[in-house]
């Protein structure tokens, strides 16, 4: 387990190097120059090529790029002479924009995204899987027809639509909660859930539409497996046979896209965020992108392949705990 | 009393392209201590009849009776069979490794069952199931209770699945190619142990096989099976020396030999098993027989007018074929 554990590690240091060095060889090749953009629009050409200087860009690539790598873990010093600034550890460099960190930028984003991310998972698990399991143990029937249709339709709705309507009906026609805005769940849990219920709902919708057709079909073709019709031959009741035997291994598959789903959402969702005006990662980084403010894109493209190779090793440690054939003797 | 009596049994299932009999009128009966095989290839409905008689088709339609010491199974409450499934009548599946649950231990499955029947503490369970992994040669029975079938080799696991329907002490055990699955060593140990117990026991065991030599080693009775019909019955000894039906001897025809001549082929029953969506009328094996073959027109409707029963013969042998007292 131990090695297991220091390979799967070792593997994930060396994806997310791969991924930063990809990033990076991207923004290199862009056409607009960071100096520029640092120095401002009515820069003259010396200050640039000053600013350029300090800032280390006449350096190759590969000197760049480990100077980067090598600031998020240990800092660094940005800048020389009076323009010198300590860039801290964790050190992703500045905004172009705020002049702040993008570290801290990230990290005052983060309970946003977090908080909606999670919130939203919680409603699309209750919703797509009790509609999943019931559509499976009724398969066939007027029950199944309708949850199916349903979920074809709400699948295929898009996400700025679901937030239009729900934003015109709940909140302009029947006036039932003010027009949401972020409200920490440290300050007001009541504001948090109330303010957050929309978004929740708009992200929640799509997911939980797919999760329900996933879990039918799961189920379905788990309680068809011979070591279902082995626990009805022992004389189990039914309740326990599903419920034990049945759902179990039917609910592995979901687990898995559930963490891959909540992986990357943790790092913004960038639609839903901009649609409400929620500051979150998702929304810092539709900003950014729009002003060209690389050190904030590449931190936050980092920040969520963090998280998405994490959530899969978290669920591959989850999978190993449900199925003891997935474990690594 | 007889333990189980099956009369007229016939299962229907409903299917996109039509409706399919899988079965029809199908009887036997099983004594306490007998041992009834039940051969046919893939198709002939002897999987089906089996899950019939355990209660176990979901969605499909069960006609006929099936009676286990006196009790009607057939339109009883689902509470009444389930009370007798795993407790008086356990089944022992083909592939233990796809039969057993990959998430929960040998030990757990088993006691799983005890604590359902007879209300026993997790503690008393789990004796037993170490108990009855026990009786049925698992070695470290205590220890190996706490694994997961994927780490039992095929045999241990085919053991395990034996153990698991023994574990309530049930009167009728039905396996289902119990051995199908295994090496021809490892085959002969488990059939052993499952005539150990029977004798043992005194249980009642039903062996469904496609495999003659299974069923030539283990069984005291045999029904033959074809397209879902049962077309020959009779003791173990005198089917294999004297077969009526012609199916029974194709089959037995069909068995390789080592004493046969050099470059004899291998004998087989020309044709296909009969689709059970539009089986043939009459004898649904008329259209492989070489008897019918060889009649004329006018002895050929005798096969082709309508789906001969089992007749029971003098010497209590039962045979299908209207037409094998003449090529006897």
């Amino acid at each position: 387990m131990t090695g297991f554990l220091i390979r799967r590690l070792f593997g994930i240091a060396v994806t997310l190097l791969v991924v930063c060095a990809v990033t990076f060889c991207i923004f290199y090749l862009l056409p607009n120059d960071p100096a520029v953009q640092f120095c401002g629009k009515d820069c003259p050409p010396d200050r640039v090529a000053e600013v350029r200087q300090q800032m280390g860009l006449n350096a190759p690539l590969i000197v760049q790029f480990g100077r980067y790598v090598l600031a998020i873990f240990a800092g660094r010093t940005m800048g020389s002479g009076s323009y010198a600034v300590q860039c801290h550890f964790p050190c992703f460099g500045y905004s172009f924009q705020s002049g702040r960190p993008v570290w801290d930028l990230m990290m005052d984003r983060l309970p946003t995204s977090a908080s909606l991310a999670i919130g939203a998972a919680v409603i699309w698990l209750l919703l797509g899987l009790a509609a999943g399991v019931l559509s499976a143990l009724r398969k066939n029937t007027w029950i199944d027809r309708t949850v199916m249709v349903a979920t074809i339709g709400v699948a295929a709705l898009p996400v700025y639509f679901t937030a239009m309507i729900l934003l015109y009906v709940v909140v302009v026609v029947l006036g039932l909660m003010p027009y949401p805005r972020y409200v920490a769940f440290t300050d007001d849990p009541f504001g948090w859930v109330q303010n957050l219920l929309l978004p929740w709902t708009t992200l929640a919708l799509t997911f939980a539409a797919i999760y329900a057709r996933m879990t039918r079909s799961s189920v379905i073709e788990t309680l068809a497996e011979p070591y279902v019709r082995t626990a009805r031959a022992k004389g189990l009741r039914e309740r326990r046979v599903v419920g034990r035997h049945g759902l179990r291994p039917a609910l592995t598959p979901i687990a898995t896209m559930l963490g891959m789903d909540l992986g990357g959402l943790l790092a913004g969702a960038l639609i839903t965020e901009s649609l409400f005006g929620l500051p979150g990662v998702g929304k810092l980084f539709a900003d950014s992108l729009a002003k060209s403010d690389q050190p904030v894109v590449m931190g936050i493209t980092l920040l969520a392949s963090f998280f998405i190779i994490t959530s899969n090793l978290v669920v591959d440690l989850v999978y190993a705990w449900i199925d003891p054939r997935a474990r690594v003797s | 009393m007889t333990l189980l009596e099956v009369n007229d049994l016939a299962v229907e299932f409903t299917t996109a392209e039509g409706i399919v009999q899988a079965v029809k009128g199908i009887d036997f009966a099983v004594a306490r201590g007998q041992t009834l095989g039940i051969v046919g290839e893939s198709g002939s409905g002897k999987s089906v009849t089996s899950l019939a008689v355990m209660g176990l088709h979901r969605g499909a339609k069960v006609t006929g009776s099936v009676r286990f010491e006196g009790t009607e199974l057939i339109g009883a409450p689902d509470e009444t069979v389930r009370r007798l499934r795993g407790r008086r009548m356990a089944m022992v599946f083909q592939d233990a490794l796809t039969a057993l649950h990959p998430y929960f231990t040998i030990g757990d499955q088993i006691a799983e069952a005890h604590r359902e029947h007879h209300g026993s503490s997790r503690k008393e369970s789990w004796a037993r199931a170490v108990e009855v992994l026990g009786d049925v040669g698992i070695p470290e029975p205590a220890r190996r209770a706490g694994e997961y079938p994927h780490q039992f080799s095929g045999g241990m696991r085919q053991r395990a699945m034996i153990a698991l329907a023994l574990s309530c002490e049930p009167d009728l055990i039905i396996a289902d190619e119990p051995t199908t699955a295994l090496d021809v060593t490892v085959q002969a140990q488990v059939l052993d142990l499952l005539m150990r117990l029977k004798d043992e026991r005194g249980l009642g065991i039903i062996v469904i096989t496609h495999d003659l030599g299974v069923i030539a080693r283990v069984a005291d009775e045999v029904l033959v099976m074809y397209g879902g019909a049962a077309v020959e019955q009779a003791g173990a000894e005198r089917l294999f020396t004297a077969p009526r039906h012609p199916y029974t001897r194709g089959l037995l025809e069909s068995l390789p030999r080592l004493d046969a001549a050099d470059g004899e082929p291998l004998h087989a029953i020309p044709g296909n098993p009969p689709s059970l969506l539009a089986p043939p009328a009459g004898c649904v094996f008329h259209p492989r027989c070489p008897v019918y073959a060889a009649a004329d027109t006018g002895q050929r409707e005798l096969c082709t007018a309508a789906r001969p029963p089992l007749r029971l013969l003098a010497d209590g042998h039962r045979n299908a074929c209207v037409r094998s007292e003449e090529t006897t």
